[in-house]
């Protein structure tokens, strides 16, 4: 017997916390899935280091979307319990791990973008947010230190690490725009000085991006269309498979404690 | 096909005490980009240090083994050398 | 330091070893001195240690596997976290080995080659699956604490590489066993179903993990010069004792019944299991284990697949040298 999905109460914070939370879990959990397979030791060392630092973010961002939405929510209710539909991560960070390149061109795109957001959120109005930031902002500060090298080897290495690198960043290019676009959801909080308008990320993140991707004799697409839908819990058909993984233990087994 | 060599690279830590950098171990990586990095991946996970240096291990040139007598056996007769040698009497207290 | 050793690697030792050289060694293991990579040492010893230690990093490294498999399906992000870390502090362990592993002369890509090539053993225990979510938490308190049971003694091991290695790796692993145990307990507490997935990882896991203290004494092929040389400091028998003596009451504690109906304590408080057996343990050996063949193509997915981007490093290191001596000639 399957565990039907909980239910959450979406007020504006509790669906922006949610946001972000999935975003690291997901994230996270791509991350771990290279533990025992990288491409060299020293790198396994630093994707499972990423990956926890992701991990530890989802937890303190699921503990307080559970504080302010003070019902019987917690973090593993929200990570284990929730359908494809009610996970609210871009699109971008549910892709695929693919080769090497992929899994640095997607840490790349997100990093970049993810330290300009918590550096900004550190100023913001609610002070458990303000506090995740200031922690999380070191720790994507060294996630866009290290992709940034790496994107910088494969792009300016071999023949075949630029093709490679090359032909992640075109496909992954799509997914980058969700990232700074607007849910007029959020509009209020923005307002309410909690939270902050990611369009305004975007010049400086281009640049960054734009500065490493030349570095690396690549480049980026010309096509501006970008695709949606996660923040409202349209997915690709990436997630559910990765969901069934993650959350096969709690479905199984209804009510267990672990 | 024999997998290449990649370069070994020997890494020191300062730690939270204030104490010198010290040898905790060695790593491979292609550059010193890449070597710094992972001696941080590795070797600082449980909040061990506040500085990294990493040093390509064949630029290391150690003292010879054989010559330990010569190296290192002319300084034990120095006794001078150490506090404890000196007699200094009790009512002055500690110096 | 670890480069001489690497420099002098071809060759060295294949003369003739005088006498007085092997008596002096002996006497400084004898008095308890540590050896040093650069320090003259009996060809024999090199090539033992080097094959210890190398297999001692490729059981780290094939055990990433097993509990990886369970990365991520691990059933609370509490667990998850814990989880990732402790199979990450394996990835090190076996990075700090192999580094070990190479200052008696042999790269670690040519250690790592012999393994994907099944011209090298690991610890037989990594052969068996982990097939369910208990079978988690009996490898962190059954495989992490047999492990700690053999690597303490090794912090003292005449080799100063192994041991200073064996030290760290020691003061990590710390938390695994603990990890494996609190699983342990919460499955011991929790619903009948939960308490007959702990009891079906014990009884799956108890034999194999007996046998990872290698043969029985008198049959034991390096027994002898190791402990001569001060690499191996109690026997496999001893090691084995001292292991079941300490966990039978910690199962007993579990409420879990180890799968030995012939086990009794004797006069002087030790248990005494029945019969290992030893032709199980010679066929994992051998390949011949349910896991080998995955465990070994994993790792050679995993090198394969990653050739690529070491090459593409090690091309960019190049380019970036030329530059900078082309910009240095200006």
């Amino acid at each position: 017997m399957a565990v039907a999905s909980i239910l959450v109460s979406e007020t504006p914070l509790v669906l922006y916390t949610l946001r972000r939370a999935d975003d690291a879990l997901i994230l996270g959990h791509r991350l771990s899935e290279w533990c025992g397979h990288a491409p060299m030791m020293e790198e396994d060392m630093a994707l499972a280091n990423m990956g926890l630092d992701l991990l530890g973010q989802a937890r303190e961002l699921y503990a307080y979307a559970a504080k302010v939405e003070g019902k019987d929510n917690d973090e593993d209710k929200f990570a284990y319990l929730r359908d494809v539909r009610q996970y609210r991560n871009l699109l971008l960070l549910e892709q695929p791990n693919g080769d090497f390149a992929r899994t640095m061109v997607r840490q790349f795109f997100y990093a970049a973008f993810a330290d300009l957001y918590w550096r900004a959120m550190m100023q913001s109005g609610d002070p458990t947010l303000a506090a995740i930031a200031a922690k999380s902002e070191k720790e994507s500060a060294y996630h866009v230190r290290h992709s940034s090298e790496w994107m910088v080897r494969l792009g300016d290495g071999t023949e075949e690490s630029h093709r490679r690198a090359q032909s992640a960043i075109d496909d992954l290019w799509a997914y980058t725009g969700e990232m700074f676009h607007l849910d007029e959801g959020e509009r209020g909080l923005i307002d309410a000085g909690i939270a902050i308008d990611p369009a305004k990320l975007h010049a400086p993140w281009l640049k960054t991006v734009s500065g490493v991707v030349n570095e690396a004799t690549l480049a980026l697409p010309k096509s501006n269309w970008m695709q949606q839908g996660g923040r409202d819990g349209r997915h690709s058909e990436h997630l559910g498979h990765l969901l069934s993984e993650l959350q096969s233990m709690p479905r199984t087994f209804p009510g267990a404690t672990w | 096909m024999a997998t290449p060599n990649m370069p070994l690279w020997e890494v020191f830590i300062r730690s939270r005490n204030g104490l010198a950098h010290k040898h905790v171990g060695s790593l491979h990586a292609a550059d010193t980009t890449l070597a710094l990095q992972a001696a941080r991946d590795i070797y600082t996970r449980r909040g061990e240090g506040l500085s990294i240096w990493v040093v390509p291990s064949n630029a290391i040139t150690a003292s010879d083994p054989s010559e330990k007598g010569m190296m290192f056996e002319p300084a034990e007769s120095k006794i001078y050398r150490h506090p404890t040698f000196y007699d200094v009497p009790d009512e002055v207290g500690h110096m | 330091m670890y480069t001489q050793a690497l420099n002098t690697s071809d060759g060295d030792n294949s003369h003739i070893e005088d006498a007085a050289r092997s008596a002096n060694f002996q006497a400084r293991i004898d008095a308890d001195e540590r050896i040093e990579p650069n320090d003259w040492m009996p060809a024999a010893y090199r090539k033992t240690l080097t094959r210890q230690i190398s297999q001692h990093a490729h059981s780290e490294i094939v055990g990433m596997l097993p509990e990886g498999n369970w990365i991520t399906r691990a059933p609370s992000l509490r667990r998850k976290a814990a989880l990732l870390a402790k199979v990450q502090d394996e990835c090190g362990h076996g990075l700090y080995l192999y580094a070990a592993a190479e200052t008696l002369g042999t790269s670690r890509e040519e250690l790592v080659d012999l393994m994907l090539a099944g011209k090298a053993k690991y610890s037989s225990i990594f052969n068996y699956p982990a097939l369910t979510w208990a079978d988690i938490g009996a490898i962190g308190w059954l495989v992490d604490g047999a492990a700690i049971m053999n690597q303490i003694p090794l912090c003292r091991c005449s080799y100063g590489p192994y041991a200073r290695a064996m030290i760290r790796v020691c003061k990590e692993e710390s938390f695994h066993q603990r990890q494996g145990f609190e699983i342990m307990v919460t499955l011991s507490k929790g619903t009948e179903e939960q308490k007959a997935m702990a009891q079906s990882a014990l009884d799956r896991w108890w034999w194999p993990v007996l046998m990872m203290f290698g043969p029985p004494d008198k049959a034991s092929q390096h027994s002898d010069t190791s402990t001569k040389w001060k690499i191996k400091r109690f026997s496999n028998d001893e090691l084995r004792q001292k292991f079941v003596d300490a966990t039978v009451p910690q199962a007993q504690f579990l409420g879990l019944t180890i799968p030995d109906p012939g086990m009794k304590q004797n006069a002087n408080g030790n248990w005494e299991y029945s019969a290992i057996d030893w032709e199980e343990f010679n066929q994992v050996l051998a390949g011949n284990g349910p896991c080998n063949r995955d465990r070994l193509a994993a790792r050679r997915k995993a090198h394969d697949d990653g050739a690529w981007v070491r090459e593409a490093a090690l091309a960019y290191a190049e380019k970036r040298k030329q530059r900078q001596h082309a910009q240095a000639a200006e």
